[in-house]
């Protein structure tokens, strides 16, 4: 298998590339513009047939452009980050409701002002409610088997949703790593060409696409689309282990779990910073700390039912936040907290705001973290709910 | 229907109808006469989109079109990025864009779709050089919300935001020059055409169709509706908006400008005639009026200036 030392952002461009995308409509934002960069240099190297680049005016346009491409039956591609992806929010709606399975990488950063270029969740979160499927990857080896997979899972019959991929700025956009790429034979056999669910070239049976909807039917275009989410859990584990099957890396899981099995502390968070997590778990076990990580890695559709299953078993959850809902809390300690109210699982929940706008989460905060934890479950009672973890004091 | 032989031989327009009957126009639709024809000139080989409009409602609300076309609808400022996008898949895939057998991918929308929130997204769109057609249909106001002004909207015309009072009428600026806008780019082909002149505006549709690179129609289409005039007046407002020079015809290729006037020795009528038919305009004095004249005769000579020049 054929292995390659790139960047998060270059694995992305490969995996657009492996997966034979037709139109990339893009515009360039710090630090997504190299996943661009790269593949209109396999265009002008002739590496690529039949790919159209678009070089569009504006985030908003490149969305417009892939939904016009995807409409069209094409296999469409972006990538973006922060202020291109709130730009584009309006069509990302456009687009789950057009039910077009674009796949866009989403290079997480923070939101200005004041102005930040460094990691953050914030962007692709204030997305979650456009009716995309969300996938955060922990690694480069991720981005680029997230990106095949997204293709797979969004254009899968039952689910006909676009898909976003999320890396982190810098931590992994510009940072190298080995990564396994397969043969081009065996990712065409996981993905063969896409089979739309229409295309406007049908000219024999002419329709239109996204028309008014009355208050007779636009329900039911809602309930569909939230049916379609529903079925792309099972699809999201379907294509996962078939991933794991043909390629040696497993997916069938919506959660990651490390060291979970009998562990009484749970660090639960998504993206780049669980690999830090996962190294602070090991070294706090050796300190005899019974802790365990468990990586979202499907933030939507969110994985309920596998949350439950974790949530039964451990006595404290530390729910690790880059992102936060002003006025509220960290978004994915309020999904989980969300969602096992109506459970007989409790475990203690504390929210812990880390790397908000690309601050540092080091093994050492993380050993700090799982040290309050043990307090808190001892004393069985919580000290507060949300604290800002790297506050200057 | 097979039709009589002496029809036929007058007939100057293909007979064969792709624009639905049943769809919700208001009466006296100038804009939907433009979409009869340009479905006419591409007959079942185009793809259209068409933004937030009276089109929007005017092609029927889900699962009903009353077009015989593939039909994308979406957001308002989105037009010229759609139509990159479907184009571009079109040649990922192999199809034969534009041409005598070729497909034709039209953008449809209004002219606030156009002169304002998708100024923008045209301008990508000239830029960039894609095969498909834009086409303005120009009724100078957002209609489909009800009557406000757009950046086309004439000097004097009330719209329910700028409406004529008792002491003053709102609209103090003159109607932008979105042409000029879109010549600036450079396109491949750029022309205005009105509903007025249909054989015209045909033989604009099918020069697009065979010209390689972004093409732009601007369609002057009068709304009976937010103008306050007649319904049965909307096809004579059209030509006295050309007969008066407020709305001249002409084309522009390869640099060239040709000016397309149906009596091109003729001097313009005054443009009093074309103002007096319309609600809209009623609040103007008769120094308004001269105002917009002036305005009008200015643009005029203007354009014949150019022809002259880069004729």
């Amino acid at each position: 298998m054929p292995k390659k030392v790139v960047s998060g952002n270059y694995a992305a461009a490969y995996a657009a590339k492996h997966a034979r995308v037709e139109v990339v409509a893009a515009y360039p934002i710090t630090p997504q513009t190299s996943i661009i960069e790269k593949i209109a240099e396999f265009i002008a190297n002739g590496e690529v047939e039949n790919l159209q680049y678009v070089p569009v005016e504006s985030e908003h346009s490149a969305m417009a452009a892939c939904i016009g491409a995807s409409a069209t039956g094409a296999r469409a591609f972006t990538a973006t980050s922060a202020q291109g992806l709130a730009l584009m929010h309006e069509m990302l709606h456009w687009a789950a409701g057009a039910r077009l399975p674009i796949v866009m990488v989403d290079v997480n950063r923070a939101m200005a002002p004041p102005w930040s270029v460094w990691d953050d969740q914030t962007d692709s979160l204030a997305q979650r409610d456009t009716g995309w499927l969300q996938f955060y990857a922990e690694n480069n080896q991720e981005v680029y088997d997230g990106v095949l997979m997204a293709f797979k899972i969004g254009e899968h019959e039952k689910v006909n949703l676009p898909v976003m991929v999320v890396e982190s700025a810098f931590i992994l956009s510009h940072t190298y790593d080995v990564v396994d790429m397969p043969e081009q034979e065996e990712i065409d056999e996981f993905l063969p060409p896409r089979k739309p669910l229409y295309t406007l070239t049908d000219f024999e049976n002419p329709f239109s696409v996204g028309a008014l909807g009355t208050p007779a039917d636009y329900y039911e275009f809602r309930y569909k689309i939230a049916k379609a989410m529903e079925e792309a859990k099972k699809v999201i584990k379907e294509v996962g282990k078939e991933y794991g099957e043909r390629f040696g890396r497993d997916y069938s899981q919506m959660i990651e779990l490390y060291k979970t099995d009998d562990a009484e502390i749970v660090f639960m968070g998504m993206g780049s910073l669980m690999g830090t997590v996962k190294e602070a778990v090991d070294l706090l076990r050796k300190e005899g700390y019974k802790v365990g990580a468990a990586k979202v890695r499907w933030f939507r559709p969110f994985p309920k039912e596998e949350l439950y299953e974790l949530a039964k078993n451990v006595e404290g959850i530390a729910v690790l936040d880059r992102n936060f809902s002003f006025g509220q809390e960290g978004i994915l300690f309020n999904e989980a907290k969300g969602v096992l109210y109506n459970t007989d699982a409790k475990p203690i929940m504390k929210n812990y705001i880390v790397g908000i706008g690309g601050r540092d989460l080091t093994v050492n905060d993380v050993k700090a973290i799982a040290k309050n934890m043990k307090e808190i479950i001892q004393k069985g009672k919580l000290d507060r709910e949300i604290e800002w973890y790297h506050l200057k004091r | 229907m097979e039709l009589p032989a002496d029809v036929k031989k007058r007939l100057t327009l293909p007979f064969e109808e792709h624009f639905y009957a049943g769809h919700t126009a208001c009466q006296g639709c100038g804009a939907s006469l433009g979409l009869r024809y340009v479905l006419k000139a591409y007959g079942g080989k185009a793809i259209f989109t068409i933004p937030a409009c009276c089109s929007t409602i005017i092609a029927g609300p889900w699962p009903y079109t009353a077009l015989n076309a593939p039909l994308f609808h979406t957001a308002f400022e989105t037009t010229g990025a759609v139509i990159s996008g479907i184009e571009a898949a079109l040649k990922a895939k192999g199809y034969k864009v534009k041409g005598e057998d070729g497909i034709m991918v039209i953008g449809w929308a209004g002219d606030g779709g156009t002169a304002d929130i998708g100024l923008q997204a045209l301008s990508g769109f000239l830029e960039r050089g894609h095969d498909a057609l834009y086409i303005m249909y120009d009724n100078e106001a957002y209609m489909n919300t009800g009557i406000q002004r757009s950046s086309s909207t004439p000097y004097g015309a009330w719209t329910t935001n700028t409406p004529g009072g008792k002491k003053h009428f709102l609209e103090q600026r003159p109607k932008k020059k979105v042409i000029d806008i879109v010549i600036a780019h450079k396109p491949a082909y750029a022309a205005t055409a009105s509903i007025a002149y249909p054989e015209d505006f045909m033989r604009k549709l099918k020069k697009a169709q065979t010209i390689k690179g972004p093409s732009f129609i601007q369609l002057f289409a009068p709304c009976p509706t937010g103008w306050r005039s007649p319904t049965d007046k909307t096809i004579e407002l059209a030509r006295l908006a050309v007969q008066t020079a407020y709305f001249p015809l002409f084309e522009y290729e390869n640099g060239k400008y040709k000016i397309n006037m149906p009596s091109p020795n003729k001097e313009p009528k005054p443009l009093e005639e074309y103002l007096k038919l319309q609600g809209r305009f009623k609040y103007m004095t008769k120094e308004d009026m001269e105002i917009l004249q002036e305005w009008v005769l200015k643009e005029w000579e203007e354009l014949k200036k150019k022809a002259e020049l880069f004729g």
